[in-house]
């Protein structure tokens, strides 16, 4: 074991916080789901894009730093806590990206990559529909074959698509052969929301804020350059994708241990000696502590040549509870503040835990609701009989 | 950065693993319940593998290995259940090999003819404390820490009997003399906290392993158990409970590997992240011993079936070296910066 990091590391983590410090906004931006706050986090993401901090991990080609992923971890930990702002691309660059890398062909990725990076195209997820939630495989949307043109025309609707209100491209399956079922006949389509035929409808989430929404598609015609990989395989390749999310990419262990570390300083603050929120306030550094530990063996397992595979399940269960129960004890710190919402002048920190709080009670539903999680830990891990 | 043991650790422990599945059957489990003392003919084979000299110094006839090695070692012991009392000699060992290197002790446990019994400050009993050819005893009185080394022949020694009755526990009545003092002042404190470090780390390892196999027996049950014609491992109900058992397994044992890592090099972060390691590898032997017990149903509540086996050893280890409370009070002391005046372990 070797749980230091190397010169070289705490030189690029040096380089991170150097420049987080000199270009971190100084105070907070609008939501990235207000029309406002969508287009100043653009910016920033130009801004990161610019200095190669946007992709670290992508090739120089691309904007990228080629760093490894214990680089990757570094980079993360010094952005959250430099209290940097939410990355609007994240999608995009973390979910949506490595497929392309895995999947796309040249032309896609020159096509794509460049201005996913750079903030100017912001992607959205297309997977669940009204009847295919935790049961993706239940996808009624299709695509029929259009010779004369070269393509496929789409139709159907898709619904809580994550930066959806304001975002330009989405990614999803579509049935491209409508005699199949289950996850059979399935197609991976990238498709522009300007087209002619797309309905985007917001929906206001928890906060009041659409950071989803429904998307209509009526005759939509989508090009043969825009299918991901071949005609039915999307299943195949939706499954790289999701393993990303649930995995390493989307919920780096930086992301818990600023607010953990912000937390302890909470509890210093309006603690009061109460021994409850003492131990609530203690178990939740321990669990981004544990997480970190936790992700450091998957990345050692990653460089030794392993694979993430059904392990993910474990993963997005255990950070999406840690990130409700540390949220959830900031509020109960706060006591009569914590109900405060950011229009509120005596709002605690422009409001952020309780922010906060309601972006992590989506955690145990989406990607995956961690019941079906549980499953796939059962039947994938622990072989179980597949549940009746 | 690298989280994982390396290939000879691994394949250290393998030896081990494939050993006890060998020779610690629940039969010989159930055996050292019924004897007098829990230590067996076992103990000269473990001496073989380097098991019983594992932290003895290599000029002692030991491997002279860490505690890397040491809790990858005991968490195949808290697999097997293994009735020896492998950690406290391997703790009474780290204080021989301190402060009485030259007493001919350390040689005699690595080659398995001795076994040491320890006794840290504020634990209450001592295992093994009746057949141990020695007792080392720590002392944390007003006049400073001292150690001694006695013969237990010449304590009052009360058994007791414990809920797991491998764990042959005694009150140690002594009376410490210049002749068994074997070391003192600040050194001899330094020493004790190390070594109750080291015994929480490797109880630990040991919960970690009995979660594990409290889960696996789990898992086979429930994949052969037919209820209303359906095997009953098709619920999401008794999935999940397994489900569940498996997610806090595999976050505590990257934070026991961690600790393991902070103890061997002595970094000054060890006291805490050990009691983290205690924390989690004592809530994962917890839930795995109840859902394990649920899973089971009323077959799993009997003393003929073997999960009570593990359930009661994971019950007697979370509680030793520290329990949950101590260990987050630490945490929490070291976190927030505000040490209580007094925090002393409550075994």
């Amino acid at each position: 074991m070797d749980l230091e990091f190397s010169p070289k590391e705490q030189e690029f983590r040096q380089e991170v916080r150097s420049w987080l410090e000199a270009n971190v906004p100084a105070t907070p931006l609008p939501s990235m789901d207000t029309e406002e706050g969508f287009r100043l986090h653009q910016e920033w993401e130009k801004k990161l894009f610019d200095a190669r901090w946007a992709v670290v991990s992508w090739p120089k080609a691309y904007g990228g730093r080629e760093a490894g992923l214990t680089e990757w971890l570094i980079f993360e930990e010094e952005y959250y806590r430099a209290g940097a702002p939410g990355r609007v691309s994240q999608n995009g660059i973390f979910l949506f990206a490595p497929t392309v890398f895995e999947f796309g062909s040249k032309e896609q990725q020159d096509r794509y990559l460049p201005k996913m990076a750079s903030g100017e195209e912001i992607w959205v997820q297309g997977w669940s529909e009204p009847e295919a939630g935790s049961d993706l495989a239940n996808v009624r949307s299709r695509a029929d074959r259009d010779e004369e043109r070269g393509g496929w025309v789409l139709n159907g609707q898709k619904i809580w698509s994550s930066r959806g209100t304001y975002g330009h491209r989405l990614f999803g399956l579509f049935r491209t052969d409508p005699e199949s079922r289950r996850h059979h006949g399935l197609t991976y389509f990238m498709v522009d929301l300007a087209s002619t035929g797309v309905t985007v409808r917001p929906i206001p989430q928890l906060d009041g804020e659409p950071g989803f929404a429904e998307v209509f598609l009526d005759d939509v015609f989508v090009p043969d350059a825009d299918v991901l990989g071949g005609a039915g395989e999307g299943w195949k390749i939706m499954i790289a994708t999701t393993g990303s999310e649930r995995g390493l990419n989307l919920r780096s262990p930086g992301r818990f241990l600023a607010p953990a570390d912000r937390l302890l300083e909470l509890y210093k603050e309006r603690g009061n000696g109460d021994q409850v929120l003492r131990d609530a306030a203690v178990q939740a550094w321990m669990d981004a502590e544990a997480y970190r530990l936790f992700t450091f063996g998957t990345v050692t397992k990653l460089l030794d040549g392993g694979q993430i595979g059904a392990d993910s399940s474990i993963n997005k269960v255990f950070w999406s509870q840690m990130d409700v129960e540390l949220h959830a004890t900031a509020l109960k710190l706060l006591g009569g503040y914590g109900e405060l919402d950011e229009g509120s002048p005596d709002a605690v920190d422009g409001a952020r835990w309780l922010d906060g709080f309601l972006f992590a009670l989506g955690g145990p539903i989406y990607a995956g609701t961690n019941e079906i999680q549980r499953n796939t830990i059962a039947e994938r891990i622990l072989g179980l009989p597949r549940a009746k | 950065m690298r989280l994982a043991f390396t290939e000879d650790q691994q394949m250290f422990r393998e030896t081990v693993r494939d050993f006890l599945a060998a020779n610690c059957t629940t039969e010989q489990l159930r055996a050292a319940w019924a004897a007098d003392t829990a230590v067996s003919a076992r103990w000269a084979e473990l001496a073989k593998i380097g098991v019983t000299g594992l932290v003895v110094p290599e000029e002692q006839d030991g491997l002279g290995l860490t505690d890397e090695e040491l809790s990858a070692v005991l968490e195949e012991a808290g697999y097997a259940a293994l009735p020896e009392p492998l950690l406290e000699s391997a703790v009474a060992a780290g204080l021989l090999a301190e402060f009485a290197p030259a007493s001919g002790w350390l040689e005699k446990i690595s080659a398995g003819e001795a076994t040491a019994a320890v006794l840290l400050p504020g634990q209450p009993f001592a295992i093994e404390a009746g057949e141990a050819d020695l007792l080392v005893i720590g002392l944390a009185g007003e006049d400073g820490a001292e150690i001694h080394v006695v013969d237990p022949a010449e304590c009052d020694l009360v058994a007791q009997r414990s809920v797991d009755r491998s764990r042959k526990l005694f009150k140690v009545g002594f009376t410490p003399s210049p002749e068994t003092l074997v070391g003192s002042g600040e050194a001899a404190a330094a020493a004790l906290a190390r070594a109750a470090d080291r015994g929480a780390l490797g109880a630990a390892a040991q919960l970690l392993g009995l979660a594990k196999r409290m889960l696996d027996m789990s898992v086979e049950y429930a994949k052969q158990r037919v209820q209303r014609g359906v095997l009953i491992g098709t619920h999401q109900s008794v999935q999940h409970h397994l489900a569940n058992v498996l997610i806090k397994i595999e976050f505590a044992r990257p934070v026991v590997m961690r600790a393991a890592y902070s103890v061997a090099r002595g970094l000054p972060s060890a006291a805490r992240d050990v009691s983290m390691a205690k924390i989690y590898a004592g809530e994962a032997a917890d839930l795995a011993a109840r859902n394990g017990l649920q899973v089971h149903g009323a077959i799993g509540y009997t003393e003929e079936h073997d999960l009570q086996l593990f359930m009661k050893r994971a019950w007697a280890l979370g509680a030793a070296w520290g329990d949950a409370g101590y260990h987050r009070a630490r945490v929490a002391a070291d976190l927030l910066g505000d040490a209580p005046a007094e925090l002393t372990p409550t075994f």
